[in-house]
């Protein structure tokens, strides 16, 4: 057996793994695409009862996690830059900050929850039932797609800190990194996403 | 171990500057302001900032952060078919609805 046969060949088509992540990006927008249609269609029937329920909301914790989660999309992005210049520890500071702006987010989220808890607004709430029936769907709406969010804010967290990990055990390099590219790009979808929930239910409902 | 690559230069040549990047976090930042000075003028405001400022804001991160300005144009399309589909639905929805 000639040296080159126990050669291991690493099959690497990082432009495909990009394109699988785009593609994955794709299902992500139409999950979320569904529901924005949903809630269009629902404030068009009730708008009354959607103004009283965005009522409700905290639009100053609504807008604090905007710019919480805008900033994470610049340090994901200040991460990417960095191990391109093949600065690897700051490329992992700034996967770790991020993790900590999700975080910040996640933290306000639960103030969030748990006020709306306080006041008998939860889904299957005794007090809830007694709404009016728009107001009963701004609210299932409300904590169907912010929750949903919040998921996907607490797995981009779990991958971005999986991938620092990753960069710290040099298994991402400044020649190999789309792994980091693909962890950035969840990331933005995830911002883009709460770019739209913001006015839907905080200062447009 | 060695790693073939089918695209020895897999990652585009182009990458945003940091005082890109800055820039556009910035203006992400006013636009929210601007989002929140116009929901202080009614409903109607509101809603008029939710459908021109906040597309402007999710394309400033697509564009930019998620790096599609430097992209093949085969991810661009997929993105733009992803847009087009989402706006269809929308668009047989409220049809629907205006003539409901």
């Amino acid at each position: 057996m000639s040296t080159e046969s126990h050669a291991h060949a690493v099959h690497r088509d990082d432009f495909g793994a990009k394109l699988g992540m785009w593609l994955f990006l794709v299902t992500e927008i139409n999950l979320f695409g569904g529901l924005f249609i949903a809630y269009s269609y629902m404030r068009h029937k009730y708008p009354a009862e959607f103004h009283h329920g965005g009522a409700e909301l905290n639009a100053t914790l609504g807008v604090t996690n905007t710019i919480v989660l805008l900033t994470s999309s610049l340090t994901v992005v200040l991460a990417i830059m960095a191990m391109q210049r093949g600065k690897a520890a700051l490329s992992r500071a700034y996967l770790l900050t991020t993790v900590g702006f999700g975080i910040t987010f996640l933290v306000i989220k639960t103030f969030e929850w748990s006020a709306k808890f306080h006041h008998g607004l939860y889904p299957s709430a005794p007090h809830l039932g007694t709404l009016p029936h728009g107001e009963q769907i701004f609210f299932g709406l409300y904590f169907t797609m912010t929750g949903l969010h919040g998921l996907h804010v607490l797995v981009g967290m779990c991958l971005l800190f999986v991938i620092s990990n990753l960069v710290k055990s040099g298994k991402i390099t400044q020649s190999k990194y789309v792994l980091l590219e693909n962890g950035g790009l969840y990331w933005h979808l995830v911002d883009v996403i709460w770019i739209f929930l913001l006015p839907l239910f905080y200062l447009a409902a | 171990m060695s790693e073939i690559s089918t695209q020895p230069n897999d990652h585009p040549t182009a990458h945003p500057s940091y005082r890109t990047v800055i820039t556009v976090w910035v203006a992400l930042v006013v636009l929210t302001g601007c989002l929140v000075f116009l929901s202080h003028f009614g409903l109607r405001a509101a809603v008029w900032g939710l459908l021109t400022i906040t597309p402007v804001k999710a394309a400033l991160v697509f564009y930019f952060f998620m790096h599609l300005r430097y992209e093949d144009p085969l991810l661009k399309g997929v993105m733009l078919v992803a847009i087009i589909t989402l706006l269809i639905f929308l668009v047989l929805l409220f049809s629907d609805v205006a003539f409901a």
